[in-house]
C-alpha cells in the first residue's frame, strides 16, 4: 500500500481551486505575452480536464500533467493545453476538432482514435475501511450483504466493469450509485465515491485504481486497496485496462515521437504514478507493489 | 387550363382510396371531399366540409386565428392549420418568399413561432432568439437577444445541444437555455423580464424541450437521464419566474405529487412510493425519468398531460423492477402538478425507449360511445389511443416494424415483452426493432380533422446490441454496449405515415431514405408538410400522399413546418433547416463514419449523411406566387 503520496496536491477547499486557477490563468497571460520569443518552438498541445484529479487539473497537478511534461521536455516542446471536461464528445470537440493533438490518458485500441505503446497498467480495486472484512474477489460471499459503491457511466444501458460484475452474479440488491460525471462545479468531482467509504456511508467502493488509489491517502480514516479477482471476468468483461496516449488516427508521426519519449523515460513516469499511488499491475497482471 | 390541371392530380387518387380497403363508411365520406374539391369550382377547401367525426376539443383548438403562438399549434396539440389558401391544386407553385441565416451550424430543430405581424426563432446553443419583422419586405431583423450560455460548462453537456422552441404569452417569449434556464422576454423589444435558473448543468442537466404556458405557468423539464439526472416537470409563475410546483419523476409520492387525486387505470400503477419500491434501494435518485418532450392541455378537465423519459443510468439487470414513473405519461392538475393518472408505456425500459412524445388530444366515437382520447405514437413502436380521463388505453397497434415487443395486453396495460429480444450484459441480441432512438423519436405529428389521419413522420431503423466496446469518461474506463443500427425492413430508414385512428391502420405511407426526424403541419388546404435530412421540404396531399411540390433547402430538415397569414393576408409556410440532432450528429457533429458504434450507434445506419448534406441554419418562408 502506497503511504506516500504527497499532501500538496489536495484540492478540497473550492477558495484553494479558484486561487490555483487564477494563477494558472496569470501564468497562461504570461505565457502569451512572451509568445514572440518562443514562436519558432515546437509545441505539444494536449487535450485534458481542468477538473478531474488525478489526472489532471488546470493547475497542472494531476499525473497526466506532470507525465505530458515529461513528453514535452523530451521533445523540445512547449507544452499547452485544450481545456474540455472528459465526458461524452471530449475527444468530437478537442482532437478531432484539430485544437490539440495528444490525449495523455485512454484505453489502450480505444476505437475511436490511435493510441501509443501503453505507459501503465492499472484495474478496479476494492476500497474499504480497515476496520471492514478485507474483500479481494466479486466471489466473497460477504459482498451479497455489503452497501457497495460503483461508478457510474450513464451512457445508456452502458456501466462500470464492477458493476456488471456484481450484476452477474445477481449482486443488486445494496448497490449504491455514484455517478462518475459528479458534480462538476465542485472539485474532484469523482472522489464521492471515495470519501463515501471514508464516512461510512458505504462498506465497500469498486472504483478504477488510479482514482481510488490518489483519493484514498486524502481521507481521515485509514482506507485499503485491493485489485479485484478476477482481473478478465468472463469473456468479455476485463478489470484491468492498459492506458496509452491517443493522437489522431492519420497523425503517425506524432504517435511515433510519444512513443519513443514514452520509451526513453520510462523509470521517470514509474516515479510519477508510484508517487500518486497509482494501483500498477505488471504484465502478468499481478500487483507491482 | 391551369384549373383542370390542378384538379386532374386529387381525382386520379380516388381508384388508390378505394383499394386501401378502409371501412365502408369512412372512405365513403373521404370520397365525398375528393369529388367536391374534383368540382368544376375548385376553391377553397374547406367548402361544404363533411361533419368531423374525430375533433380535437373545442376548448383545447380554439378557431384559427392565423397566428402560430406555441409549437404544436395549440393546446390539443395538432399542428393542423384552418388555412387553405394553399392547396392541393395550386401548391405546386410555392416559391421562397425569404430566408434567414440563424448563424449556428448545429441541429436547428425549434418551430418558429408567429405574433401579430413579428416572427420569433431559437437557435440550438447558444440558444439566440431572433425576432423578424414580417410586415417589412425581407422580414428584417426586430430584435435578437443573446443569452450567452455558461462558457464555463463547455463541454459537460456536450451532445444534446438543439432547442425545440419558444412559447409566447400575454406579450412575452419564453424559451429554454441548454444551461438550465428558463427566460422571459418582451416581445416587442426583446428586453429579458426575467431569468430563473432551474437547471444544474454541472450534474448533466440540460434542456432542450420548448416549455409550454398554461394559465399563467410556464411547463419546463429538464434533460440528462443517461447523465444519472432525476426528472422532474416545473411550473413557474409566468409574470417573475418563480417556481410554483415541481414534480419528480421518480422517488416518493411527496416528490412526485401524488395524493388523494391520484387514480390510475391500472393495477400496476396503484401502490404507495411506488417510485421507490420499484427500484434497488437508492436507485431512484439518479432514475432519469427526464420530461424533454412534449406536453399538451385540456382546459375542460384541467388536465396537463406529459411524458416521461426512459430510466438511467444503470444497466437493466441491474434495477429490477417496474422503474416508476420512468417511460410512462402523467396527467396532472396544472395549478398544483397533483397528479391525476399515470400509464406506463414502456414498464423496464430495456431499449432506452423515452416516453416523452407528443399527445394530440381528440374527442371521437369509440365503439359507438364518444371518448376524449389521447392519440400517441410511441416510441416502442405504437400507435396508442387512450381514454384522457383514467388513462385506460383503447387502443395500441404498432404502426411500423416492432419485435422488441410482442404488443399491449388491454386487460392489464401491460406491454408484452418478447423474451427473444431481451438484451443483457454479455449478450449479443440482434436485429432488435426499433433502435433506442424508437419507431418514433421526438419528431411531432400532425393531426387534421377533415381526414381524421394522423400524420406521422418516422423512423424505421433496427439495432445490434452486444456488450463489448471499451470506451472512457471522466478518466475511467468501461465497457460499453456496442449498439450498431441497420435501416429496417424495406431498407428505408425513414418513413411518413399517414394513420387512420379510427381504423386503426395506416391510410398510406411513404418511404424516406433517411429517418424522417421533421415534425409535420397539416393544413385544411388538405396539404402536409416535412422535410428529410437531405434537405427536401416536402407537400403532399393529406388524402394520398402524393407528392405536390417539393424545395431543396441548403441543409438537412429536422425542424418543424409551420404555416401563417402574413401581415398581407396571405398564408405562408415556415420551417428551419439545418441538420443535426441525434440522427444527424454524423454531420453536424463531424463524427467518424468509420466508428460505427458513435451517438450511440446511430452512424452506422447513418454513413451517407455526410454525402447527402453539409450542416447549416437557416429559415426558409414560402409563399405562393
Amino acid at each position: 500500500m502506497c503511504s506516500g503520496c504527497p499532501d500538496g496536491f489536495d484540492l478540497t477547499s473550492g477558495l484553494a481551486q479558484k486561487a490555483f486557477q487564477r494563477l494558472a490563468i496569470g501564468i497562461a497571460a504570461l505565457a502569451l505575452l512572451l509568445l514572440p520569443a518562443v514562436a519558432d518552438a515546437r509545441e505539444l498541445r494536449v487535450c485534458a480536464d481542468p477538473n478531474n484529479m488525478p489526472f489532471s487539473n488546470a493547475a497542472g497537478q494531476g499525473f497526466e500533467n506532470r507525465i505530458a511534461e515529461i513528453i514535452a521536455a523530451d521533445l523540445g516542446a512547449k507544452l499547452t493545453y485544450t481545456w474540455w471536461a472528459q465526458r461524452r464528445g471530449f475527444v468530437r470537440n478537442t482532437l478531432k476538432a484539430g485544437l490539440c493533438d495528444l490525449v495523455p490518458g485512454t484505453p489502450a485500441n480505444l476505437e475511436m482514435l490511435r493510441t501509443t505503446t501503453p505507459y501503465y497498467r492499472s484495474s478496479y480495486v476494492f476500497v474499504s475501511r480497515k476496520d471492514s472484512p478485507d474483500v479481494t474477489s466479486f466471489d466473497d460471499p460477504r459482498l451479497r450483504d455489503m452497501r457497495i459503491g460503483v461508478q457510474l457511466i450513464g451512457d445508456d444501458g452502458a456501466n462500470s466493469p464492477p458493476v456488471q460484475a456484481l450484476g452477474r452474479r445477481g449482486i443488486v440488491g445494496h448497490l449504491v450509485g455514484y455517478p462518475v460525471y459528479g458534480d462538476y462545479s465542485a472539485p474532484n468531482p469523482a472522489a464521492r465515491i471515495v470519501e463515501a467509504v471514508a464516512s461510512g456511508e458505504i462498506d465497500l467502493a469498486v472504483v478504477w485504481g488510479p482514482l481510488a488509489g490518489y483519493f484514498a491517502t486524502k481521507q481521515k480514516v485509514p482506507l485499503r486497496i485491493a485489485p479485484v479477482t478476477p482481473r478478465i471476468d468472463g469473456p468479455q468483461l476485463p478489470l484491468m485496462y492498459d492506458i496509452s496516449m491517443g493522437v489522431r488516427r492519420e497523425d503517425d508521426a506524432l504517435r511515433g515521437d510519444v512513443n519513443s519519449a514514452l520509451a526513453r523515460h520510462k523509470a521517470e513516469i514509474d516515479a510519477v504514478l508510484t508517487q500518486y499511488c497509482v494501483p500498477l499491475l505488471d504484465m502478468a497482471g499481478s500487483p507491482v507493489r | 387550363m391551369k384549373q383542370a390541371a390542378q384538379s386532374a392530380r386529387p381525382c386520379a387518387h380516388q381508384a388508390r382510396i378505394k383499394r386501401s380497403a378502409a371501412p365502408s363508411k369512412y372512405s365513403q365520406s373521404i370520397l365525398a371531399v375528393l369529388v367536391l374539391a374534383c368540382g368544376p369550382l375548385l376553391t377553397a377547401a374547406s367548402e361544404a366540409p363533411p361533419a368531423p367525426t374525430i375533433s380535437p376539443p373545442a376548448a383545447a383548438a380554439p378557431p384559427d386565428d392565423g397566428q402560430w403562438t406555441m409549437p404544436a399549434k395549440n393546446y390539443a396539440s395538432t399542428r393542423y392549420s384552418d388555412l387553405a389558401e394553399i392547396n392541393e391544386g395550386n401548391a405546386k407553385n410555392l416559391q421562397v418568399a425569404f430566408t434567414f441565416s440563424t448563424g449556428v451550424n448545429k441541429g436547428q430543430e425549434a418551430a418558429p413561432l408567429v405574433v401579430g405581424s413579428t416572427m420569433y426563432i431559437v437557435t440550438p446553443f447558444p440558444n439566440i432568439v431572433y425576432a423578424l419583422d414580417l410586415s417589412k419586405p425581407g422580414a428584417p431583423m426586430k430584435w435578437k437577444y443573446e443569452p450567452n450560455p455558461e462558457p464555463a460548462a463547455q463541454g459537460v453537456a456536450c451532445c444534446d445541444v438543439v432547442n425545440r422552441g419558444t412559447a409566447f404569452a400575454d406579450g412575452r417569449i419564453f424559451f429554454n437555455t441548454l444551461d438550465g434556464h428558463t427566460i422571459a422576454l418582451n416581445a416587442d423589444s426583446g428586453q429579458p423580464i426575467w431569468n430563473a435558473h432551474i437547471g444544474n448543468i454541472n450534474i448533466g442537466e440540460t434542456i432542450t424541450m420548448a416549455p409550454l404556458v398554461v394559465k399563467g405557468k410556464v411547463l419546463v423539464g429538464n434533460s440528462g437521464g443517461e447523465m444519472g439526472v432525476r426528472g422532474w416537470i416545473k411550473a413557474l409563475d409566468a409574470s417573475d419566474g418563480h417556481v410554483v410546483w415541481t414534480a419528480y419523476n421518480t422517488g416518493p409520492d411527496k416528490d412526485v405529487l401524488i395524493g388523494p387525486d391520484f387514480k390510475p387505470h391500472y393495477d400496476m400503477d396503484k401502490g404507495k412510493d411506488l417510485g421507490v419500491t420499484t427500484w434497488p434501494p437508492e436507485a431512484w435518485k439518479i432514475g432519469g425519468g427526464n420530461m424533454w418532450g412534449w406536453i399538451s392541455y385540456d382546459p375542460d378537465l384541467n388536465l396537463i398531460f406529459h411524458g416521461t423519459g426512459n430510466p438511467g443510468p444503470w444497466n437493466p439487470d441491474l434495477r429490477p423492477g417496474d422503474n416508476k414513473w420512468t417511460s410512462g405519461i402523467f396527467a396532472r392538475n396544472p395549478d398544483n402538478g397533483a397528479a391525476q393518472w399515470f400509464y406506463q408505456w414502456t414498464p423496464h425500459d430495456l431499449h432506452d425507449y423515452d416516453g416523452i412524445n407528443e399527445q394530440v388530444l381528440l374527442d371521437m366515437k369509440w365503439q359507438g360511445k364518444p371518448r376524449k382520447v389521447l392519440v400517441r405514437p410511441e416510441r416502442n413502436g405504437y400507435l396508442y389511443v387512450l381514454d384522457r380521463t383514467t388513462g385506460e388505453v383503447l387502443s395500441a397497434k404498432p404502426f411500423g416494424p416492432v419485435n422488441s415487443s410482442k404488443g399491449v395486453d388491454l386487460k392489464t396495460g401491460r406491454l408484452v415483452e418478447n423474451p427473444d429480444k431481451k438484451t443483457g450484459t454479455g449478450k449479443v441480441v440482434r436485429d432488435i426493432c426499433p433502435t433506442a432512438s424508437g419507431l418514433k423519436d421526438w419528431q411531432p405529428s400532425a393531426f387534421s380533422p377533415k381526414t381524421g389521419l394522423l400524420y406521422i413522420p418516422h423512423n424505421n431503423l433496427c439495432m445490434d446490441e452486444e456488450g463489448v466496446e471499451v470506451n472512457y469518461i471522466a478518466g475511467t474506463p468501461y465497457v460499453g454496449m456496442n449498439v450498431r443500427m441497420i435501416p429496417g425492413p424495406g431498407g428505408n430508414r425513414g418513413a411518413f405515415t399517414a394513420w387512420d385512428i379510427a381504423a386503426e391502420k395506416p391510410a398510406w405511407s411513404l418511404k424516406e431514405n433517411f429517418p424522417v426526424w421533421s415534425g409535420a403541419v397539416v393544413t385544411a388546404g388538405d396539404v402536409v408538410f416535412y422535410g428529410t435530412m437531405e434537405g427536401w421540404f416536402k407537400a403532399v396531399s393529406a388524402k394520398t400522399g402524393d407528392l405536390l411540390w417539393q424545395f431543396k433547402t441548403s441543409s438537412g430538415i429536422i425542424g418543424q413546418p409551420i404555416t401563417y397569414r402574413g401581415p398581407d393576408g396571405h398564408q405562408y409556410v415556415a420551417i428551419l433547416s439545418g441538420v443535426g440532432g441525434w440522427a444527424g450528429a454524423i454531420v453536424s457533429g463531424d463524427l467518424d463514419p468509420r466508428d460505427a458504434t458513435a451517438a450511440l450507434g446511430f452512424v452506422n445506419a447513418m454513413k451517407d449523411l455526410k454525402n447527402a448534406t453539409t450542416a447549416g441554419g437557416t429559415l426558409y418562408v414560402f409563399r405562393l406566387p
